[in-house]
């Protein structure tokens, strides 16, 4: 089971609203490699994890992912407050208003809602822990291309602390994938089995 | 330390022992990281033992036995500082 506490990861305190920004951050919350997508892939995948190291490092980047999800979510939030409707207009966030007033909701800054077809769960350990490797790489670049978007220190703090996050993450999947090789020195993590 | 100060301090702590946590995921029997996150993790169950006696509980579900504030009526880390 999990315990919430009642406190974000990292600090979210923002006081000057950017509405492109808000439309910007969607991509982590409700994009493909959003943190809700991270969240759901390594806390699915554990079950079939062939190792209690990689059960481990699923379950407990898994649940970071959460609250990093709440973070982005904070954040969206707090860059939305208060929007006039022309405000949002400018934004490209008509759609949004329409759908989800001004709400979070887990979209990518498209509009294209979130989908389970996002994440992968093979049982295949190998083909897993590449997938996490993959995803985390693959979000640290739309945290680079959210921090090329604004100057604001109140937006860079939250995504710096994010973007590093990632990083570690791969880190310790990189290491996951080692293990896998001393385990499986042949390659043969999936045998066939009728 | 104000309510602010000690949340921060607690931040600290607990990013200390996330760290130590996934380190240790990878690297179950490395004694000296074993010993900093048993260290860390007492320090921070003293700090919110230290919070939630004076500003009521963070976390919910029984894990915080204090009979100070309120779960319900306290800020919502989405608010907070605004």
């Amino acid at each position: 089971m999990w315990i919430y506490q009642k406190k974000l990861e990292f600090p979210v305190n923002i006081t000057n609203p950017d509405l492109m920004m808000a439309k910007a951050l969607m991509a982590q919350y409700g994009g493909p490699d959003s943190e809700l997508a991270a969240g759901m892939r390594y806390l699915t995948q554990r079950f079939s994890m062939p190792d209690d190291r990689l059960r481990a490092t699923l379950n407990d980047i898994g649940t970071e992912e959460i609250a990093h999800w709440e973070m982005i979510g904070t954040m969206i939030l707090q860059s939305m407050d208060g929007a006039s409707l022309a405000d949002l207009e400018a934004a490209g966030l008509i759609g949004h208003y329409t759908m989800h007033g001004r709400a979070v909701y887990p979209a990518d800054p498209n509009g294209v809602p979130f989908t389970a077809s996002y994440i992968q769960s093979t049982g295949d350990p190998v083909a897993d822990i590449f997938e996490d490797m993959a995803a985390e790489q693959k979000a640290r670049a739309t945290y680079e291309h959210l921090m090329n978007l604004t100057d604001c220190e109140q937006y860079l703090a939250p995504l710096r602390f994010l973007r590093e996050r990632e990083v570690v993450h791969f880190q310790r999947f990189s290491e996951c994938m080692n293990i896998l090789k001393e385990l499986y020195p042949d390659g043969k993590q999936n045998k066939l089995r009728r | 330390m104000t309510e602010c100060e000690l949340l921060s301090r607690i931040s600290e702590v607990q990013f200390v022992c996330v760290e130590l946590n996934l380190y240790l995921d990878t690297h179950p029997t490395d004694s000296a990281a074993r010993s900093d996150y048993f260290s860390y993790s007492k320090l921070l169950a003293e700090l919110i033992g230290e919070y939630e006696e004076e500003y009521g509980p963070l976390q919910g579900f029984g894990h915080s036995p204090t009979d100070v504030g309120c779960w319900v009526c306290s800020e919502w880390p989405w608010e907070r500082n605004r």
